[in-house]
């Protein structure tokens, strides 16, 4: 490694742009910056050298260097931003809502390019292996650019001693001389700097008054927040940290929550929907407006339960019971860190059917007995008074025709038909037969002389909630919250630097600021108000 | 001598570096790649146990544990699914067959309705025990999403082969074969 040595005595690294000590400019390293041509210095990291664009030796130096580079992170952000908003163009697969598979579903809706959309795999693009890898390049490009830069202006600024090489005040944006400076004018100086609460080094009569160098750590801070929130962002693979989970639940039933590993269930005491009263001055007008009843409240009134056995899963729980509540939107009820949300729901699902049994030709349709059929997990036998005997044959929960067959199409009672067979004293071994169903009522036979009727329906709601945890919010708190350190520290503070130098009769003056050049040139006329020297001047402004 | 150890320290603390933001890298695409199917019994996996009521049996309950030592074939159905109704006598025309040779045929149904599956066995003349998960729980432990799906498992316990779909008969034989006991 070859170390360069300054004039001034001072021994730089490799790739230093401007010593460390006395800022003079290393000849052979301009090019570094930028400033070869440049009458002012480019006063970037304060001149030092990022190990990134040294050493390029090994294969890992290559991929250290990879990321180093600003330049790479900022085209792997532009990259990540453009796919980012490609996946916006038509719905992601796990949104689309349709029964068809992504194959298909792409194509149908939104044609060839649809197709080629889904080909290139931007139907599930934050979910896909490139993306994640072009957020984890980020991350990495992140930690590595800060490393290569954090350390060396730290060292450079540490370094840094109040004599400077004349070029380095020459080509410094704001400079002046001042031909004749009493020893008064040069105490009231330091007075002033001080005053106005610079920390002034001093080393043969050369100052150097520094402020607010504590704001160039603030983008340091900052991407270690960033680096926190993408640390939390990951922990939601982890299923303890991140719970996601959709769960019906039936009025009446209780099911074990998703997510909690069987632990907790839920039991749907009853599901309501409210609306807003028409007949109310308040919302008449507005109801009105809207066309319809406008919805004022989901609610589903639950009660949570804790597992107290270790059964199989399958096998019937203890259940003690741990939490009573109600759900609504917005407003969830929550159990050791998991919180149920009301999502969705579902009205009216055939609970119970009821019906009558009488003499086909009765006029009055007199009873002969009444039977209730569970729509879920109907008896098979109702036993009724004088004899007469009813047995559920056939159940089709949703019932549909299907090459003259009859089938279910779900397990759910959503249309249900059934199939009875009706014993009765006269012939008790030969039944009669007759289906029943929503709409309908038929004697296959044509021969019947007994009817059941339907006296009753009873409807239910379902319930849908949405199950989640999630630990990871502290962290990305956390993080959040030292972003925003960070850019605080970076903005609502200046790093301010004036050099004085000591010539013949006079001296020379030179400030460098990492922002607001104009806070530090009034900083430098009331340092130098009530003296003789002259208002430094701004190189930049005078070229204009 | 002193600038040789500070290259080779830069080098240890690049490779550290490195090597923790590959971790966390690996670890992201991993989580993503395989997020679908970590509640989901992949082949070469232990099969969960669990106890479920039976329909067709004398005992009231059965579990996975009490088949230890026999080959079993696990089918996830139900009543409503076209595929799994066909497949239905295939697993009957095979059962008694392998029950000599120490396989035991387990159907798990998912219907709500004990009545609709009785119905359905006494209509295709099921003799293989048949158990009920109306919680849907062994469905999840399994993470079982369409069906039919038939889980093959062997005489360890292990799952060797896990099809989602119908069966025919000749796969269904070639699967049955995978898993007589060895004994």
């Amino acid at each position: 490694m070859n170390k360069i040595k300054c004039e001034c005595g001072h021994i730089n690294p490799e790739g230093t742009v401007l010593c460390e000590s006395c800022g003079k400019p290393v000849e052979q390293n301009q090019h570094i910056d930028g400033n070869k041509h440049n009458k002012l210095l480019n006063m970037r990291y304060d001149g030092s050298a990022r190990r990134s664009q040294t050493y390029n030796k090994s294969f890992v130096d290559k991929i250290w260097n990879f990321f180093s580079s600003v330049k790479v992170g900022v085209w792997l952000i532009a990259i990540t931003l453009l796919a980012s908003s490609l996946g916006t163009i038509f719905p992601q697969e796990m949104n689309n809502q349709s029964s068809l598979p992504a194959d298909e579903y792409y194509e149908v809706n939104y044609g060839l390019a649809g197709k080629i959309y889904y080909q290139l795999g931007f139907h599930d693009l934050y979910g896909s292996w490139w993306y994640m890898l072009l957020i984890a390049s980020i991350g990495i490009s992140l930690v590595i650019c800060s490393i290569d830069r954090v350390v060396p202006l730290y060292r450079a600024l540490k370094k840094q001693k109040p004599v400077r090489h004349e070029s380095f005040l020459k080509r410094q944006r704001v400079f002046g001389e001042a031909e004749h400076v009493t020893d008064e004018e040069k105490e009231t100086l330091l007075k002033q700097l001080k005053e106005r609460r610079f920390k002034v080094m001093e080393q043969d009569g050369h100052l150097l008054a520094e402020k607010g160098r504590f704001s160039r750590w603030g983008p340091y801070v900052n991407h270690i927040g960033l680096i926190i929130f993408l640390i939390g962002a990951l922990l939601r693979f982890v299923p303890a940290m991140y719970v996601d989970e959709q769960l019906w639940v039936r009025e009446g039933e209780t099911e074990v929550i998703p997510g909690t590993e069987g632990e907790y269930y839920i039991k749907n005491e009853d599901f309501f929907v409210e609306m807003y009263d028409e007949n109310d001055e308040r919302y008449k007008e507005a109801i009105q407006k809207e066309g319809g009843s406008v919805p004022k409240n989901y609610q589903t009134n639950a009660v949570l339960y804790q597992r107290t056995d270790d059964s199989l899963p399958g096998a019937q729980p203890e259940l003690e019971k741990v939490k009573e509540g109600s759900i609504q939107v917005n407003r969830p009820l929550k159990i050791d860190g998991f919180a149920l949300y009301q999502t969705t729901y579902q009205l009216n699902e055939f609970k119970s059917m009821s019906f009558k049994l009488h003499e086909k030709d009765d006029p009055n349709e007199e009873s002969l007995g009444e039977i209730t059929v569970d729509l879920i997990d109907p008896k098979q036998e109702y036993k009724l008074d004088n004899g007469y005997r009813v047995v559920l044959d056939k159940y089709y929960p949703e019932f549909k025709m299907e090459n003259g067959e009859p089938i279910t199409e779900s397990k759910y009672p959503r249309n249900p038909a059934l199939v009875f067979n009706i014993y009765t004293p006269e012939n008790p071994n030969d039944p009669e037969v007759s289906m029943l169903g929503v709409g309908f009522n038929i004697d296959p036979s044509e021969s019947n002389d007994y009817k059941l009727g339907i006296t009753n329906v009873e409807m239910r709601d379902v319930t849908g909630l949405t199950i989640t945890k999630d630990l990871t919010l502290p962290i990305l708190g956390i993080g959040g919250f030292i972003f925003m350190i960070g850019v605080i520290q970076g903005m609502y503070w200046n790093h301010r630097r004036i050099w004085v130098q000591p010539r013949e009769n006079g001296l020379w003056i030179a400030g460098h600021t990492n922002k607001n050049w104009y806070g530090l040139k009034r900083d430098i006329q009331q340092v130098i108000a009530g003296t003789n020297i002259p208002e430094p001047n701004d190189q930049l402004e005078r070229k204009e | 001598m002193a600038n040789k150890n500070k290259k080779k320290n830069r080098l240890i603390f690049r490779v550290i570096v490195l090597i923790v933001l590959a971790a966390a890298t690996v670890f992201a695409l991993y989580s993503t790649l395989t997020k679908d199917d970590q509640e989901v019994i992949q082949e070469g996996d232990q099969a969960p146990n669990f106890q479920l009521k039976t329909v067709n049996m004398e005992q009231e309950t059965m579990s996975l544990g009490e088949l230890e030592g026999k080959g079993v074939m696990l089918n996830f159905w139900g009543t409503w699914c076209p595929p799994c109704k066909k497949e239905m006598p295939y697993m009957q025309e095979l059962y008694p067959e392998y029950k000599e040779k120490g396989v035991e045929i387990v159907a798990v149904s998912l219907d709500d309705s004990r009545l609709v599956i009785e119905d359905f066995l006494n209509e295709y003349g099921l003799t293989f025990p048949i158990l009920h998960d109306k919680t849907y729980q062994v469905n999840d432990a399994y993470g079982v999403g369409y069906l039919p799906a038939t889980f093959f498992i062997n005489e360890d316990g292990e799952v060797v082969k896990k099809v989602v779909g119908g069966l025919t008969l000749d796969k269904l034989e070639g699967h049955l074969k995978e898993i007589v006991p060895e004994s």
